[in-house]
């Protein structure tokens, strides 16, 4: 049964290396739902953040083709429930009519929405929230005219994980061994 | 740092490319010359006595050079090419080697780097075109950075499961100054090439294997990569177990052996491929499930537990679910294995596949070496070579029925003998990777197995012969047929043989051209006489063959069918 998976990919900071990564979906006919790409709490490693919808043995064969990209320190794929997925999203409404109407007010309150910037011509407001969350507002939003409407990629924390730092400093020991081993041989 | 080599005085980058390839043991490089590399060309003009250089007559022609002298040596291939059309002429040869495991370290040159995306004279993306077929590339823009991107090269290509890695040199780089600094790449954090097998598992693989009635070992290339002959000789010894060999894995098993079972998939022998849906354990080493070797995959194996020996961790579960998997180096892995093996007598199931040996003979095998046919038969061709070389040549074949039959026919006693294009199947492989295992083993008698269409895809290449005297030996198979295409034809589309049929030229001619001796034979009496002057000849040699038009190769395990399917007739 194909579901959400977060894919997480911890890499070293390489040109070209997220086209390494998308060509393997592209190969495979697989559609990225969502991307991004931000630095790591630790210097000079990347984090992405895939979105995708497929069959847990998809994903499995995925993580195992990511993962053999030689600066890819790890990928781990994890299910909804193992992740916390935010993204923004921003609308932009024509200001015309609005300032006094209640029940934008009430609109942009209930949804945890704020207002970034008004102007004569339009008010932008911002939602943080997950992917439900963000789609409802639009919705929501739709009645009083969306002239524009983006959101990000989501990021993603997942829940069961060894900090970077512990997983960098066991490859280390481990890449230790394996040349131990090459050299003896 | 280990084997640091320091100079005091600035070199230029393409000189760094040179020292960078002689302290890796380079001694051989097979390339073409353009605008973007001519710096770097310029600096190996010095150093001619000690780096041998081929020059090929088309970059794809360098590629596979390099991949039949990295195939029988075991040590990685180096190809030079300039930017824009020699590094994409690099593509199919790259793109073989990626499939078929073989390190390959690819030097193209690449416009001056402040040119870099304006479409200049040459300038192609060349990392883009070469990312989805390489193990790893870079493109390289300052002359400082050549030493440390060739040693990851190198270390990258040659190590855990090897593979093709590329480095684009832009022009200033290779015209820019630096203090040469040089140190081997032991290691990269981000990679791990030599996991070793989880002990557990290996206790599990034991367990299973000494517990089974009918265990059964696929051998593939990762058993000659890994140089684990030995070990799996010893360990199929012991446990008293058959063993079978994959198109790439062919020769890594003594072919004579009475535990030997054959050559498996879609055109091996019959005993191994309807046994693989028979035998209760399956342990496959360094082999990954090709659909030529499966056949259905729904259909595989079903019955057996699967232990899958294998350096590289994505190809686990990949195509066949493996019940106990030991990722590591087959060598390494079959010697944790052995002390735990107990000694077993398994002559019932090993006549199960003596009795099937017995009916391919009797139905494809014993026709096939001595026919009755007007003309000759590719099979008793090969048959005939075999005899005339007592199964001691190095034997590199193209792509088509020939290949097949040659896989068939041809028992490679030595390691490393046979060198194929499977996982591509590349037509215009095997006469550019003839010459390179020739430049490789230059006393070993190399003999280029080719059909009459893949000779022509890299015909050009008898010029590299001629000028560079390499002693290829060539077998041209000729049906005047692209003939597994006819076959193809033949059995699945009510022969309707289009556009398969092939107006030859006069081969002999063509190689006297060249410089290259060569005959022609049309009859059986004349054929042992014609391959033993063939295979004698000190020099090239091309031996032309007529052959049937319209052979086919048998047995056959046709698309979506079961391996146990398998037809022989
Ligand atoms: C570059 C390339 N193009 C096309 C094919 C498809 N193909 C596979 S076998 C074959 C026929 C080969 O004919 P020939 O070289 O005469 O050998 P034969 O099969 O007759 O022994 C073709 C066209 C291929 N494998 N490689």
């Amino acid at each position: 049964m194909k579901t959400k998976h977060t894919i997480s990919i911890f890499t070293e900071d390489r040109i070209g290396l997220l086209n390494r990564i998308t060509i393997i979906f592209t190969r495979r006919h697989i559609n990225i739902e969502s991307i991004t790409a931000s630095v790591t709490e630790v210097k000079g490693i990347y984090r992405y953040t895939i979105i995708v919808y497929v069959t847990k043995e998809v994903v499995e064969k995925l993580i195992g083709q990511i993962d053999k990209q030689i600066e890819v320190l790890k990928a781990f794929s994890h299910i909804s429930a193992d992740v916390i997925c935010r993204e923004i999203a921003l609308y932009k409404i024509p200001t015309k009519g609005l300032k006094e109407n209640e029940l934008f007010s009430r609109t942009i309150n209930e949804n945890h929405a704020t207002i970034l910037s008004i102007s004569g011509e339009y008010i932008v407001v911002e939602k943080t929230g997950d992917e439900q969350e963000i789609t409802k507002l639009f919705y929501e939003l739709e009645k009083f005219g969306v002239l524009e409407f983006v959101r990000s990629g989501k990021v993603a924390i997942t829940k069961p994980m060894k900090t970077l730092s512990a997983y960098l400093k066991e490859i280390e020991n481990n890449s230790n061994k394996t040349i131990k081993h090459f050299n003896n041989n | 740092m280990k084997n640091n080599t320091k100079y005091n005085t600035e070199i230029t980058g393409a000189e760094a490319v040179i020292l960078s390839l002689l302290e890796e043991n380079v001694t051989d490089i097979f390339g073409y010359p353009g605008g973007a590399i001519m710096p770097i060309y310029d600096a190996l003009y010095d150093y001619s006595k000690k780096l041998n250089h081929y020059l090929v007559r088309h970059e794809q022609g360098a590629t596979h050079a390099a991949q039949g002298y990295s195939r029988v040596s075991g040590k990685p291939g180096v190809v030079f090419a300039t930017s824009g059309p020699g590094a994409t002429n690099l593509v199919t040869g790259i793109a073989d080697a990626q499939i078929d495991s073989t390190p390959l370290v690819c030097i193209t040159g690449q416009v001056a780097s402040h040119l870099l995306g304006t479409d200049a004279f040459q300038e192609t993306d060349v990392l883009g075109i070469t990312m989805p077929v390489t193990k790893w590339n870079i493109q390289v823009t300052k002359a400082e950075d050549i030493p440390s991107a060739l040693a990851k090269a190198f270390y990258i290509a040659t190590s855990g499961r090897p593979g093709p890695v590329l480095v684009d040199i832009t022009k200033d780089a290779q015209f820019g100054k630096m203090i040469y600094n040089y140190s081997k790449c032991e290691n990269i954090r981000s990679y791990f090439p030599n996991p070793i097998a989880n002990f557990e598992e290996v206790e599990n693989a034991a367990a299973l294997i000494n517990n089974s009635l009918r265990p059964f070992i696929l051998c593939g290339h990762g058993v000659l990569l890994s140089g684990a002959e030995k070990q799996l000789l010893e360990f199929a010894e012991k446990s008293n177990i058959p063993v079978a060999s994959t198109l790439l894995g062919l020769s890594a098993f003594p072919p004579e052996h009475e535990l030997y079972a054959g050559y498996l998939g879609m055109h091996g022998n019959y005993g191994p491929n309807i046994l693989t849906n028979e035998c209760d354990v399956l342990i496959a080493v360094g082999m990954r499930f090709d659909d030529r070797v499966t056949g259905n995959v729904s259909k595989y194996a079903k019955q057996a537990k699967v232990i899958h020996l294998e350096i590289d961790k994505s190809e686990i579960n990949k195509i066949i679910h493996a019940d106990v998997a030991l990722i590591g180096d087959a060598k390494k892995t079959l010697e944790l294995l052995m002390p735990l093996l107990l000694t077993k007598n398994r002559n019932k199931w090993l006549q199960r596949f003596k009795s099937c040996n017995e009916i391919e003979n009797e139905k494809v095998i014993e026709s096939a070496r001595n026919p009755n046919t007007e003309k000759l038969l590719m099979s008793e061709v090969i048959d005939k070579l075999n005899i005339v070389s007592k199964g001691n040549a190095i034997v590199v074949t193209d792509v088509g029925q020939h290949q097949m039959i040659t896989a068939r026919y041809y028992k490679s006693n030595i390691p490393n003998n046979f060198v194929t294009s499977g996982g591509l199947g590349t037509m215009g492989f095997g006469l550019p990777a003839a010459i390179g295992a020739k430049v490789a083993k230059p006393n070993c008698e190399v003999v280029a197995v080719l059909g009459d269409g893949g000779f022509q895809m890299t015909i050009q290449e008898l010029g590299t012969i001629m000028q560079s005297n390499i002693a290829v030996k060539i077998l041209i198979l000729n049906n005047n047929f692209l003939g597994m295409v006819r076959q193809w034809q033949q059995l699945f589309f009510d022969r309707r043989y289009s556009f398969t049929e092939m107006k030859n030229p006069d081969f002999i001619t063509i190689a006297k051209g060249y410089g290259i001796k060569g005959q022609k034979v049309t009859d059986r009496e004349n054929l042992v006489e014609a391959l033993t002057t063939f295979y004698n000849s000190q020099e090239s040699y091309l031996l032309e063959v007529v052959v049937e038009n319209e052979e086919n190769v048998f047995p056959m395990v046709t698309t979506g069918a079961s391996v146990s399917e398998i037809i022989l007739e």
